[in-house]
């Protein structure tokens, strides 16, 4: 029998650099890009292109001579096969063709736009205020459902925190890694990434709820007179569900991934990571956080920490 | 019960068999009746521009704006561009005018033609053959106005018909009270000379890209005929004169030191082309393809017969989902963020039945019969699918909120089809799996504990 519990420092420990890595990233974005992560035309406005280039060439190239033309600032991301998609502040589509045109004398390539989008400040406002409201509302009605889902608890207040723990922990893991994509691949994120984010958030809590709910089950049955003894075997039973069902979510969105095609490649990476990490969390997380809080062993939760058995 | 079974299952094959019809053969799902694609899968543009509504009076906006949309769904026609689709949107007491066009060579063209003038002035001809404003000294509320001559006078039932003897193709318009006094002076002073027809700086040209221009064979009052055009050519100033009535102009609203009126630039555009979007189609495809393809081998692999009548339920689930898509086609726009959320809702689909099929594992460990272990497989892992699908409903029903934006409008095309497809997702798994395994069961066709993926050994090993 595989003994979750007992590795929980482990899990602790993998998580906190991950989540500590996030937020370093998410810090150093703040500072360098103003925002934690890199905004797409969806949130500050202007126009986003996809540029094909046949013979393609070189991003290096693209951005010195995008910067020639006096796009310095523009934002070039390699999407692959000599599409390249990028971000300048506004410019019609008119402006667009002819900055498509001059890149293509200059770079002696044939080039397409074949995605071309156009965002005024005052839509990117609205939607940007409005992904936060999203936002804010989905955390505010997920917490009133973790209530309610753990209303006959002995103690539901606590399986809620445990929940929401779990739950942040998530989101900081994707937004860190997006964060880190951004300044690395000049990754941007729009309201799909937020989309993908609600998507995940409810995939990650429903997991948690169902090893809960048999947690709950087996400490009513008294399998153990142990907490952690009886966490454990919930875990073992919820395993193969917990694992399968990921595993089959993980099919389809893998082949997304892989063969989807560039417009929403990094939509699928987030339901892909979300998948992933919200999974791990509610198996290695959010229960042991239980074990710990039940137990008052919290200097598990420190790294490096002494064992205090 | 073993009734009720048989009849259920005969409600879900009728069930079945119906929305199969509604979709084979394949083509009842392309366009036009079929499936509505959004511009991301079959190219083209969106539009959103803002009216500059200012100059109108608040009680006539409503009228003047669904006005405007008949004029640039005119000037689309005009354009010979058919499936466009023109929208007037009232956002906080602004007008929003959305245009979806379909992918075409020279959308500038387009854009263009919609951002046009809307007023049609007419001018005449002065000593050096330049056409200038034609005007005339009116008196409006009781003041003395030199006004031109323009589309804003005429009233709205300009029409073409045939003279009923020769044939002849005739314009007929009638006059407003200032145009009737406009016109008088001018079609006086102008007599056996030329009026042309602009729009902007440019002449309306007819079909043998000669100016428009008729003379004026007699003084016209409050009403007038125009005589010697082709057919197509009045039935086109027909329609730009009733659209012409009231100029207003399109563009976006600024914020900067006071609101301005930036005309022209849209407040939103997205032009796909259209071999992206085939692409992005043929991508869907092949990735649906091989994702469903492991995850039935998978499902066959690990749970043998009961994940045999998860895959049937799966094609079941699947074809229901496109009927559904099909039968509401005009409410879904199905967009790639959709089709991932119909991948996403194909996996998540098996989740109901992972849990189920757990469940009766357990049950079967702990040496239960088969059919009790199905029964209560099925009764312990309901409350868990209900619980782990209300996070997934509040999500979309958040997610459709925010897709109201007009920057986030494709996240709505998600939110409703991973909405759809878990409620149906949870009604095959609930219904549809459970009749199947019931009824296998009940027939006694295969009692070998091996098929439900339970060895005799692990039945032993967990009843302690």
């Amino acid at each position: 029998m595989i003994d979750f519990v007992g590795k929980k420092r482990w899990f602790f420990l993998i998580s906190e650099i991950l989540v500590v890595i996030g937020i370093v990233s998410l810090v150093i974005s703040q500072i360098q890009l103003g925002a934690p992560l890199r905004l797409g035309t969806d949130f500050t406005g202007g126009t986003s292109m996809i540029l094909q280039f046949s013979p393609p060439v070189e991003q290096s190239q693209l951005r010195e001579e995008m910067a020639e033309l006096g796009y310095d600032k523009a934002t070039i991301q390699n999407a692959g096969e000599g599409n390249f998609i990028i971000h300048v502040r506004e410019i019609t589509s008119k402006d667009a063709r002819e900055l498509a045109g001059e890149l293509g004398t200059e770079l002696d390539s044939q080039v397409e736009i074949t995605d071309y989008y156009l965002v005024s400040g005052t839509v990117a406002a609205e939607t940007a205020r409005n992904a936060v409201i999203a936002v804010i509302i989905a955390a505010v009605a997920m917490m009133f459902y973790i209530v309610w889902a753990f209303r006959r608890m002995p103690s539901p207040f606590r399986w809620g925190i445990c929940g929401i723990i779990a739950l942040i922990h998530d989101v900081f893991i994707i937004a860190g890694i997006f964060s880190i994509l951004g300044w690395l691949a000049g990754v941007e994120i729009d309201a799909l990434f937020i989309t993908g984010l609600l998507a995940v958030v409810g995939y990650s809590i429903n997991n948690t709820v169902v090893v809960f709910d048999r947690i709950r089950e087996n400490v009513s049955r008294h399998i153990s007179p142990d907490f952690a003894e009886t966490v454990n075997n919930s875990l073992i039973d919820t395993l193969g569900r917990c694992l399968n069902t990921a595993l089959t979510t993980l099919f389809v969105l893998l082949a997304l991934f892989l063969f989807g095609g560039a417009t929403i490649h990094y939509f699928v990476l987030v339901l892909l990571l979300g998948v992933i990490i919200g999974t791990y969390s509610s198996i290695c997380i959010s229960s042991q956080l239980l074990v710990v809080w039940e137990k008052r062993e919290w200097r598990a939760l420190l790294p490096f920490a002494k064992r205090t058995t | 019960m073993r009734r009720g079974n048989v009849y259920l299952l005969i409600f879900i094959l009728a069930l079945f068999g119906l929305a199969l019809w509604s979709i084979v053969p394949v083509n009842k799902l392309l366009p036009p009746n079929g499936l509505r694609l959004g511009l991301d899968l079959i190219g083209g543009s969106y539009l959103v521009y803002q009216a500059d509504v200012s100059d109108i009076e608040a009680g006539n906006r409503d009228e003047i704006m669904a006005g405007v949309k008949g004029v640039i769904e005119r000037r689309i026609d005009a354009l010979d561009i058919t499936a466009a689709i023109v929208q007037v949107q009232k956002r906080e007491g602004e007008y929003n005018i959305a245009i979806q066009l379909p992918a075409i060579d020279d959308i500038e063209k387009a854009k263009e033609m919609i951002g046009l003038f809307t007023v049609l002035e007419f001018r005449e001809q002065d000593e050096e053959g330049n056409w200038i404003p034609a005007t005339g000294i009116v008196t409006v509320n009781g003041e003395e106005k030199e006004l031109v001559l323009s589309s804003r006078y005429f009233k709205e039932n300009t029409e073409v018909t045939l003279h009923p003897t020769t044939n002849q193709v005739l314009l007929l318009f009638e006059m407003d009270e200032t145009g009737a006094q406009l016109f008088k002076q001018i079609s006086t002073r102008l007599l056996g000379k030329r009026l042309a027809i602009f729009l902007g700086d440019e002449p309306l040209r007819g079909e043998d890209g000669q100016i428009i221009a008729p003379t004026v064979e007699a003084v016209i009052e409050d009403t007038g005929q125009i005589t010697r055009l082709t057919l197509v050519d009045a039935q086109e100033l027909s329609r730009v004169l009733n659209a012409g009535r009231i100029d207003v102009p399109l563009g976006r609203w600024v914020e900067e030191e006071s609101k301005v009126f930036e005309p022209d630039i849209p407040l939103y555009e997205r032009t796909v082309d259209a071999t992206l979007g085939q692409d992005s189609i043929q991508k869907s495809i092949l990735a649906a393809g091989i994702g469903i393809v492991l995850l039935v081998i998978f499902m066959l692999v690990y749970y043998r017969l009961p994940g045999l009548i998860a895959c049937c339920s799966l094609g079941i689930y699947g074809v229901f989902l496109l009927a559904t898509f099909n039968l509401f086609s005009s409410h879904i726009t199905l967009t790639l963020p959709g089709v991932a959320g119909f991948i996403l809702s194909l996996g998540m689909a098996v989740d109901a039945n992972v849990l189920i099929f757990e469940r009766i594992k357990e049950e079967l460990r702990g040496g239960r019969s088969l059919a009790a272990a199905v029964e209560a497989g099925f009764n312990r892992a309901w409350t868990a699918i209900r619980d782990s699908n209300i996070t997934t409903f509040i999500a979309c029903l958040i997610l459709f909120w925010l897709g109201g934006t007009l920057g986030a409008f494709m996240v709505k095309d998600f939110a409703l089809t991973l909405f759809i497809g878990v409620a149906l997702s949870m009604f095959t798994a609930i219904v549809v799996t459970r009749t199947f395994l019931r009824l296998i069961i009940g027939s006694r066709a295969v009692t070998n504990l091996a098929a439900y993926g339970v060895t005799p050994v692990q039945t032993v090993r967990n009843t302690k």
